[in-house]
């Protein structure tokens, strides 16, 4: 018989129970299979009640985020063979923090609204040129590619304990993505950020744990972007006191206290 | 079927499925090495506080006498200062090396559009740590 390795897996159905329990399948094992495959075979030949999102399978959807042996991972990037020599089951749960839909769907909507809110687009305030695109170096460009890489996976909220004890932090992600627009040199739109992001609810709710740019599949480096937004604010705050009246940007920067 | 009515009642709130929401333990640092590393840097701080008092502490028995200073000598020597003292000595080392660390992290610097390596932030960091602390051993020591 082929090897086989034992995955247990979060179940949750509202209608049936209280809160979640484990259950233990039996997949086979390939060195080629993700843990998003044992999932799909489990879906397709064992229980087709099985819940949990996927789409690209190729880590650019960020959907099929969950924790595994309790890590905040992407499925279709993780593969069994790193556990499978340790003999154990493999754990599977649904993203820490987030509220339980089913199985391993979490509810999204307050990183959704969180997103929202850092307005993650960009803002002109003068008209756009009359004609052709945009022209950006490469050295402008570099400034906030890392934190462009960003897709909304969430797995940094996942691992961050300041956003399960505190959920109204903006969190990881929503502000390194602010910071993405922030940086970049067609944006003029700081000054429309800096209210949310100033907040003691924005940056300064961060303790620099760190484990959000540990986990992040695509290295863009959340808690450095939130650290060096922290300067950003600082400065603008101390700049505030200098001229009180303002220099006619970001002048609202009192959330630094 | 009025059994059955009161499930689907706890099954569902007005809009949606009654969601699980996971309480976060009050132990939730312990068990995994990074949310306990963070919790030992957090907690470090209050060592070096701690230092901070006691060499104000010092500077006040210099200040006020060769008898002060004899007497602070003694409450040093005393055997659960060493003890507190040595473990807070490690805490402030960790303290030091975690936060020089995290440099790299919280500042970019740019030098001809590229962006310079962490190491090139953090390193200077530790240069200046090493030959600070080689004066202050001279000077004890000679």
């Amino acid at each position: 018989m082929a090897e086989t390795v034992v995955l247990q897996i979060t179940r949750y159905s509202p209608e049936r129970d209280a809160e979640p329990q484990f259950e233990s399948f039996e997949v086979p094992f390939h060195k080629e299979w993700v843990v998003l495959d044992a999932l799909n075979y489990i879906k397709d030949r064992i229980d087709g009640s099985l819940s949990y999102r996927w789409s690209c399978r190729m880590g650019i959807c960020g959907s099929c985020g969950m924790m595994v042996n309790g890590e905040p991972k992407l499925t279709c990037a993780t593969f069994l063979s790193s556990y499978a020599a340790k003999r154990k089951p493999i754990v599977v749960e649904p993203l820490r923090y987030f509220p339980v839909i089913r199985d391993l769907v979490t509810e999204m909507t307050d990183f959704m609204v969180k997103l929202r809110k850092v307005k993650p687009w960009l803002i002109r305030k003068e008209p756009p040129p009359a004609q052709g695109e945009f022209l950006q170096t490469p050295e402008q460009l570099d400034v906030y590619k890392q934190f462009s890489m960003c897709i909304n996976c969430t797995l940094c909220y996942a691992a961050c304990p300041v956003y399960g004890l505190d959920p109204v932090f903006v969190g990881p992600a929503a502000i390194a993505l602010a910071q993405r627009y922030n940086l970049d040199s067609r944006d003029q739109g700081a000054d429309d950020r800096l209210s949310i992001l100033a907040h003691p609810e924005g940056v300064w709710g961060c303790t620099f744990v760190g484990e959000c740019t540990r986990v992040c599949p695509k290295h863009v480096d959340p808690a450095g972007a939130i650290q060096q937004y922290k300067l950003v604010t600082a400065l603008e705050w101390f700049k505030s006191y200098l001229w009180p009246r303002g220099t006619g940007k970001n002048s609202e920067a009192s959330g630094a206290d | 079927m009025v059994e059955k009515l009161e499930a689907e009642e706890k099954a569902y709130t007005l809009y949606h499925p009654r969601w699980f929401r996971p309480r976060v333990s009050t132990y939730w640092w312990l068990g995994r090495w990074p949310y306990l590393k963070f919790i030992l840097r957090e907690l470090s701080s209050i060592f070096v506080a701690w230092t901070v008092v006691l060499m104000l502490l010092a500077i006040a028995s210099v200040e006020r006498g060769p008898q002060a200073w004899a007497h602070f000598l003694a409450f040093m020597r005393n055997p659960l200062m060493v003890a507190i003292n040595v473990i807070g000595f490690l805490f402030v080392v960790f303290h030091t090396v975690t936060w020089f660390n995290l440099t790299p992290h919280a500042m970019v610097v740019r030098v001809r559009g590229k962006r310079v390596p962490g190491l090139m932030l953090s390193g200077p960091n530790y240069v200046l740590w090493i030959a600070i602390s080689a004066v202050v051993a001279w000077l004890l020591m000679r």
